[in-house]
Formats: structure tokens, C-alpha cells, sequence
């Protein structure tokens, strides 16, 4: 009966101890997820915010726009900054380097993740050291190149150079992606009678797609994000894609920059990728860790 | 004789089971990728190094005259060494303090995502967010929050003038660049802690390690390999910095990395031969810390590299 009694009380005090830590873990661990979705957030929802602020209000700081207004994206797309064309501009200059690079890089990797060959770490090393590959290291002798051709200011200027970034990248996501797929499909088409081509046409084409989509995304963000060439290579809305556009966004005075402007303008380049990387976030975390890739 | 026999026998095996070569087949299928890559990279390297050997003054003008060395001699010991080496220092300091910040940063997020609880996928694609927001964007992004009257000076009760003095511009163009790439490093440091087996660190917790023990002597070691390689690649990414700071700051205030140093030469400047020096001296540069940087942690990145396939 005593014995009972003052069991008791110790055991709910031991209880009660343990709630109090689970419950204090519990916000400990809210509290870091709350500090790392504000630092990764917070800069892209200042940019949305801003957006709608009208030029009078901009200066505000107000976490929340009192009254939105879409007057930033109606000057966006009005005669002054015309950025329809370098969203069609870049949206041509991305297409077309993701598509020839990924081409190309389906060949390689199937290469360096089927076929047994000698120097194949020297390849893969190789085409390492290519995606590393400082972009200034380029740009002087191909400006000077495209110039002499009359290239400037044309589209080939960027998606040649972007190709090259994109090409080792996508090599790398898409022999890891390759390897890890179960090749054995493959043996057994070609046991019933299928040739290489074929058994590389029906079998692995299909396995294969869902990894190089996603390779495709992570080349086709890379080009769309490229600004250095770029900003080399385009003169006006003719050829200049979207990053160039925006640092040369002009306001009302020139020492006035039109930061609603360049805000809304973020806001239309970027948030059609976020939405596509949202969707394919499991994908693109293992085709980028996978390839170890640049930011 | 039935020695022998056996021994036939193991050898007409071991010819069977000799991994085949298939040289020919990948040769045609890395053929193309060489041609692109040996077209745009590797012809623009080599012609780079043959036009820093002459001057060249504009575009148009064909009157090159063979300078030699001199180019290089200008940029390194010459009239332009004080502001070269003022770009190499800068460009030092930015990999060096971005790069420590951002695997600190890192580190701390991919064990923050590596916990337990719903909507982890939703922290995961937040993080994704400053990945796929154009550098260019994220450069005028800050440069707006960096106002005088804008957002980050609000929020810290300060008036500080960003763009006006020497460190203030510095400091913005390292918080702007450790925003995009700490997130970064926590997905591949977080791909690390994905590889560690949550019995080790169960039996270590049984053993009575404590949490910070276990950290230090577990999660750490297991993940360098991981860590090693996010390291590379990030150094190498800070090193060729060149879109915060010509967007940002445009080199002013001491915030002139080499590749903008190079770009305004060659581009702004259109000095192709003093220009071709320069990207030259980055590319040498840049080069020479990739490979002192795996001689020293070579065997372990060739290693990850190779678990990472």
C-alpha cells in the first residue's frame, strides 16, 4: 500500500519529464525548420511582395502590399522593356542547347555506364574537369571569333557556349542515372533476339526517360540561368535572353533603377521553374547530388 | 596430366570470364561529345593562349603585333599587378568566406532535413528555391533588398549604406552568394548523412556517446567523403565568380573577382590580347587549386566520386 503510493508519483514525474523534453525537442525542431525555409524563402517572397507594390509604395517595407497592384507587370511587358523577347529569346537559346547536349550526352553515358573500355576513369575525369570549367577561359577567344563571323548578337553566339556547359553536366547526371537502371531488361531482349540498337530503342529508352527528363531540367535551368556569355554576346531585345534583360532594365530617369520592375520580371522568370522544380524536387535532389554539379 | 588439365581448364575459363572491350562501340558513342567539347572548350583555350602572346586594340583591326610574353608580364609584375593581385585577393577572400559559410550553413540545414517529421519533402523543395533562381535575378534581388531604405536594413534596425564602402560591398556580394549555394551544399551533405546507418549511430547512443560525441565521431567522419566533394565544387564554383559582382557591386568598392577583371579587358575594353592573358591567368588559377585541392584529398574524392556512381 506505501509502496504503492510512492511508486506512483515517481513515475509520473518520470513521465512528465519525458513530455516535456519531447515536447521541447519538438519546438527546438519547428524552430529550425522555421529558420531554414525563412532563409531559403524570404529573399524569393521579397521579390514576389515587392512585385505587386506599386512605385509609390515600394519604399514601404511592408511585409504584406496595404493595396496590390500589377502595375510592375504591365510595365514589363509594355514598349519600354518588351519582355516578351527575352523571354522568347531565352526560351530558344535554352531549347536548343538542353536538346543537342542531351543527345549527345545520352550517347556518352550509355558509353561510360555499359560498355568496358580502357581510360574509362581518365573519361570520366576528363569530362569532370570540364564541368569545373571556368566560363571567362572561353568568352575572349569566341567573342573575338563571333564578331569576325558576325555572330553577335545572334543566337548561335550563346547556345554554342551554353551546349558546353550543359554537355558534362548532363553527362554525369545521366551515367549515374544509367547505371543504377536494371540493364538486365536489356540482356534478356537481346536473348530473344533483339540487336543492341533495338534493345537500346525499346527497352532502355523507356526505363531511361524519367532520368533524362530530369537531366534535361537541371541543363535546361543551367542555360537558362547562363549570364555571363550572354551578357557578352547580346547586344539588344533581338538576342538577349531574360538575365541580361533584367540587369539592363531601364526606369522612368536613368538614376532611377525601376526595382518593381526588375522585381516582377524575377518573379515571371523564376516562378515557372520553381513550380517545375516542386514537382520534380525528389528527382532533381538525386540527379543533382548524384552528379556532384555545380550551383 | 590431371593437374594439367584442370589447370586448361581454369585458363580457358579465365579467357571466357576475361572482361570483353568494348573500345570500339564507345569510341563512336564518345566521339561526339569529344568533338563538341575539344570544338568549344578546348580550341578557345589554346587559341586564348596563342592571342595573349599578341596585342590586339579593336575589333576589326588586324594589325596584330607579337608581344610575347608581355601581356602576362603587364598583369603580374607591370603596370596593372597592383589591381591583378587586388582581384586574385578578392576573388581569394570571397571562396574562402563563402565557401566556410556555406558548408556551415549547410551542414546545420541537411541535419535540420535529415530529422524525421511530415513535410519533409516541402523543406526539401524550399531549398531547392535560391538553386533555381537565375544568379542574374538573385543579383538585382539583393541589390534591392541592399537599398539604403530596403528590406535588410529595416530588418536590422541599421541604416547602412551596402554599395558605398569597401567592406559593407564586399559583405553584401558574400551574403548574396552564401544564400544560393549553402542550400546547396545541405542537399549533397544531406545525400552523405543518407548513407550513414542509423545502426551505428544507434549503437553508439546504446554505448552512451552523447549527441555531440556521436556528431563529431560518427556523422562526421562518415560523411567527409560527401563533404569532400561538395568542397571541391564549390571552391571551384567560387573561384570563377563573376555574376553578383558585375550585376551587384559591378567591381566597385574592391569587389573585382578575376573573371570580371578579365571580362572588362577583354569585352568592355575589347583588348583581346591583354584580355586573353587574363582569362588565361584564371584558367591557370582556377586549375591549379582544382588539382592541389585533390592531390590533397585526392584519394578520398576519387573514392566518393566513385560511390556517387
Amino acid at each position: 500500500m506505501t509502496a504503492a503510493v510512492t511508486v506512483e508519483p515517481t513515475t509520473s514525474i518520470g513521465r512528465r519529464a519525458v513530455d516535456l523534453r519531447k515536447a521541447r525537442s519538438t519546438v527546438a525542431l519547428l524552430v529550425e525548420i522555421a529558420f531554414v525555409v525563412l532563409f531559403c524563402l524570404f529573399p524569393f517572397y521579397w521579390m514576389l511582395v515587392s512585385s505587386l507594390k506599386a512605385p509609390n509604395a515600394i519604399f514601404n517595407n511592408d511585409l504584406l502590399p496595404a493595396s496590390p497592384s500589377f502595375v510592375n507587370f504591365k510595365a514589363l511587358f509594355g514598349t519600354q522593356n518588351s519582355f516578351v523577347y527575352p523571354i522568347r529569346n531565352s526560351a530558344i537559346i535554352a531549347v536548343v542547347s538542353t536538346v543537342i547536349a542531351l543527345l549527345v550526352a545520352v550517347f556518352a553515358a550509355y558509353a561510360l555506364s555499359r560498355l568496358r573500355f580502357r581510360r574509362k576513369q581518365l573519361t570520366l575525369a576528363l569530362i569532370l574537369i570540364c564541368s569545373m570549367f571556368p566560363g571567362i577561359a572561353v568568352l575572349t577567344p569566341l567573342f573575338q571569333l563571333f564578331t569576325r563571323l558576325h555572330w553577335i548578337n545572334q543566337y548561335q553566339a550563346m547556345i554554342i557556349p551554353d551546349i558546353s556547359f550543359a554537355l558534362p553536366l548532363g553527362i554525369y547526371i545521366l551515367t549515374s542515372f544509367f547505371t543504377e537502371m536494371p540493364w538486365e531488361l536489356e540482356e534478356a531482349a537481346r536473348v530473344d533476339g533483339a540487336s543492341r540498337a533495338q534493345a537500346f530503342r525499346m527497352i532502355i529508352v523507356p526505363l531511361a526517360a524519367p532520368g533524362v527528363f530530369t537531366a534535361a531540367v537541371i541543363m535546361f535551368i543551367g542555360a537558362w540561368n547562363e549570364y555571363l556569355i550572354a551578357s557578352a554576346m547580346s547586344i539588344d531585345l533581338g538576342s538577349e535572353p531574360v538575365t541580361v534583360a533584367i540587369s539592363k532594365f531601364t526606369g522612368a530617369s536613368e538614376f532611377q533603377q525601376p526595382f518593381g520592375t526588375q522585381m516582377a520580371a524575377g518573379v515571371v522568370v523564376t516562378v515557372p521553374l520553381i513550380l517545375v522544380v516542386l514537382a520534380l524536387q525528389r528527382r532533381i535532389v538525386a540527379g543533382l547530388t548524384a552528379g556532384g554539379v555545380k550551383a | 596430366m590431371a593437374v594439367t588439365n584442370t589447370l586448361a581448364r581454369r585458363t580457358v575459363r579465365a579467357d571466357t570470364d576475361r572482361p570483353r572491350d568494348d573500345g570500339r562501340p564507345a569510341f563512336w558513342l564518345l566521339l561526339p561529345t569529344a568533338v563538341l567539347l575539344g570544338a568549344i572548350m578546348g580550341y578557345p583555350v589554346l587559341r586564348a593562349l596563342w592571342l595573349s602572346l599578341f596585342t590586339e586594340n579593336d575589333i576589326g583591326t588586324e594589325t596584330n603585333v607579337f608581344v610575347g610574353l608581355r601581356n602576362y608580364q603587364r598583369a603580374l609584375f607591370g603596370s596593372d599587378a597592383a589591381q591583378f593581385w587586388g582581384s586574385v585577393g578578392v576573388t581569394a577572400l570571397f571562396a574562402v568566406v563563402t565557401v566556410a559559410l556555406g558548408m556551415i550553413i549547410g551542414l546545420m540545414f541537411a541535419l535540420v532535413m535529415h530529422r524525421r517529421f511530415r513535410g519533409r519533402g516541402l523543406l526539401r523543395a524550399s531549398v531547392l528555391v535560391p538553386w533555381a533562381i537565375p544568379t542574374a535575378v538573385s543579383a538585382v534581388l539583393w541589390q534591392w533588398m541592399f537599398q539604403t531604405d530596403g528590406i535588410v536594413n529595416a530588418l536590422i534596425g541599421h541604416k547602412i549604406i551596402w554599395m558605398g564602402g569597401v567592406w559593407s560591398s564586399r559583405f553584401a556580394v558574400i551574403i548574396a552568394d552564401t544564400w544560393k549555394t549553402a542550400p546547396f551544399i545541405a542537399l549533397l551533405a544531406l545525400a552523405g548523412l543518407q548513407l550513414v546507418p542509423d545502426e551505428i549511430n544507434e549503437a553508439a547512443r546504446v554505448d552512451g556517446a552523447g549527441p555531440w560525441q556521436r556528431f563529431w565521431r560518427i556523422t562526421v567522419p562518415m560523411i567527409r567523403p560527401t563533404l569532400a566533394v561538395a568542397l571541391l565544387f564549390q571552391i571551384m564554383g567560387a573561384l570563377r565568380l563573376y555574376d553578383l559582382p558585375a550585376i551587384l557591386t559591378n567591381g566597385a568598392n574592391g569587389t573585382t573577382t578575376v573573371s570580371l577583371f578579365a571580362y572588362q579587358a577583354a569585352i568592355n575594353q575589347t583588348k583581346f590580347g591583354y584580355g586573353s592573358a587574363l582569362s588565361t591567368l584564371t584558367f591557370v588559377l582556377i586549375f591549379l587549386v582544382g588539382f592541389g585541392f585533390v592531390r590533397v584529398l585526392g584519394a578520398r574524392v576519387s573514392q566518393s566520386a566513385g560511390a556517387a556512381r
